[in-house]
């Protein structure tokens, strides 16, 4: 089987990688870099729970082969805290019991990170749209949408902080 | 997924020469969230996928309001729907973007892709052809699960859907194809890229295994009212189920001209003259619309268990017609 050496920039770290040209990023993520947080659901683009963000944006690592991807900036769930303190969203998630199983977890926070990131103040509808790609057969989707509201006031909070103390 | 080998042209030239002549042998590569899951299917096994992703003149839109719209192959779903001049000028278009969820397949699932996605046809999908025939040559369809055929174009052999949404409104808005190959450049109505394959060796595009999609071409506005209108069964990762696209040169009240054409519902993109034509001199009106999505269905017939959606691309015509006048209101 034919290798290929690619180089992969995943949660900041540049990593050089001898693959197979036909594996997935899914799978080369959980197989070659060992970052299992990114889950295998469907393997079709129906549910969501292989999302990652690359340039900021979410897309699905089991419809993209790895090769596709070098040199763009790739962020799994791993890369969502800062050190020891977790995302906002991770921290609203957790106080809100808004994981359940957790299968769907990792996808819906990248999709709602991505989502924060370009609007961080979006409306209920705007984050049901956002979201439409997370599937989750646990929760009912109420507290996962809570959560993301309870994220975006806490940024916006940190963010005004930031600002009048900047000032 | 079976071992590939793998290339990433730059240019249109290159990629061209990297396919091969004859289908199966290799494939393009766009956003991939098709022919992936064509790939993990099994449905091809080409031995060598050529990426179009590199190729800088396949992307961008661009827009002058004398020439019109100039969409790469390359442009994201997503891109087109955060346009604000194809929001502006080509709501119909803007519509079908937004029912293609989820964002991540919009960030994905390039504009040329949407165009040759293969049928979802589930026959298709789990390896019996196109046509979808038994080893006796028995059409699997008209004897099985029919439940999401064709009801319009649907004399046979084949009898899956067209799954593109972006197909209806190009042709509603008379948009042109570009494609590049081994000849240079051809160019032809969107409409005249999709017919009905009659043997399992024909395909659904008017595409040779060696060309590329490299873009699409829409007139500029004529000011016509327009708008899609989609059934869908779930709001999100799916395909619709009936959808209608509307394009109307209006005189004040009066429609002048009309194009309709409907989505999901034939195995291509399912232009009406009839329904058309019934709107031709007349304000729009509830009746009016009604009886347009009436034509639209006469000549539809049931396979047996997909009759519902006769009703489904009756009613999608006539909401579309109604939207379009009241100014994309939904
Ligand atoms: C869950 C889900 C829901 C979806 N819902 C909808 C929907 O509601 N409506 C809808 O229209 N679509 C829907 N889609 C399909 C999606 O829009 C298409 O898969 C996507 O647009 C294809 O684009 P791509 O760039 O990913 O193509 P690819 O997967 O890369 O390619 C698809 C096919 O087209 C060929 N191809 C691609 N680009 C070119 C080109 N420029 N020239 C020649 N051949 C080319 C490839 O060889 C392949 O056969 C859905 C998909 C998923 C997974
Ligand atoms: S239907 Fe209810 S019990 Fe079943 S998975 Fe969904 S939320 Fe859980
Ligand atoms: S595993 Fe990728 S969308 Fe389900
Ligand atoms: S928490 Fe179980 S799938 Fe969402």
């Amino acid at each position: 089987m034919d290798k290929q050496l690619i180089t992969l920039r995943v949660n900041g770290e540049v990593h050089e990688l001898a693959i197979p040209v036909h594996k997935t990023l899914l799978e080369v993520l959980r197989e070659d870099l060992h970052l299992t947080g990114t889950k295998h659901g469907c393997e079709l683009g129906e549910c969501g729970t292989c999302t990652v963000l690359v340039d900021g944006q979410p897309v699905l690592s089991c419809l993209a082969l790895a090769v596709e991807w070098q040199h763009r900036d790739i962020v799994t769930v791993e890369g969502l805290a800062d050190g020891p303190r977790p995302h906002p969203l991770q921290q609203a998630f957790a106080e809100l019991g808004a994981a359940q199983c957790g299968y769907c977890i990792p996808g819906t926070l990248l999709t709602a990170k991505a989502l924060l990131d370009h609007n961080p103040r979006p409306t209920r509808q705007e984050i049901k749209e956002a979201l439409s790609g997370n599937l989750c057969r646990c929760t009912g989707y109420i507290k996962i949408i809570e959560a993301v509201e309870r994220a975006a006031q806490r940024m916006a909070a940190q963010t005004a902080f930031a600002e009048s103390a900047a000032r | 997924m079976r071992p590939i080998e793998y290339a990433s042209p730059r240019t249109k030239e290159q990629a061209v020469r990297l396919l091969a002549s004859t289908w199966g042998e290799t494939a393009v590569l766009a956003g991939g969230t098709d022919l992936l899951s064509l790939l993990k299917d099994d449905v091809i096994a080409p031995r060598r996928l050529v990426n179009i992703k590199e190729i800088e003149e396949l992307r961008g839109i661009a827009f002058d309001p004398r020439k019109g719209l100039r969409l790469g192959a390359l442009v994201t779903i997503e891109e087109l729907l955060d346009d604000p001049r194809v929001r502006q000028h080509y709501s119909a278009l803007a519509e079908a973007a937004e029912g293609i969820r989820s964002p991540q397949i919009r960030n994905m699932g390039t504009v040329g892709g949407d165009l040759c996605q293969r049928p979802r046809c589930w026959y298709f999908r789990a390896g019996f052809g196109l046509l979808a025939r038994d080893a006796q040559g028995r059409s699997l369809v008209l004897h099985g699960d029919n439940r999401y055929h064709a009801i319009l174009g649907n004399e046979g052999p084949a009898y899956f859907v067209s799954p593109s949404s972006l197909a209806p409104p190009l042709i509603a808005y008379e948009a042109r194809l570009r494609l590049f190959g081994p000849g240079g450049t051809r160019e032809m109505p969107v409409q005249a890229f999709f017919r009905i394959p009659q043997s399992e060796e024909e395909r659904e595009h008017d595409l040779r295994p060696n060309e590329i999609v490299t873009e699409i071409l829409i007139p500029p506005p004529r000011g016509e009212a327009s708008a899609t209108y989609e059934v869908r069964q779930r709001e999100a990762l799916d395909w619709p189920l009936a959808t209608a696209s509307v394009a109307l040169q209006m005189d004040g009240d009066r429609v002048t001209a009309a194009r309709i054409v409907m989505g999901h519902v034939a195995p291509i993109p399912w232009l009406s003259p009839e329904a058309a034509q019934t709107l031709v001199n007349k304000t729009i009106t509830e009746d009016v619309a009604q009886a347009a999505g009436e034509a639209a269905v006469r000549r539809a017939r049931s396979l047996g268990r997909n009759g519902y959606k006769i009703q489904l691309a009756r009613v999608a015509v006539k909401r579309a017609i109604l939207r379009a006048v009241q100014g994309g209101a939904r």
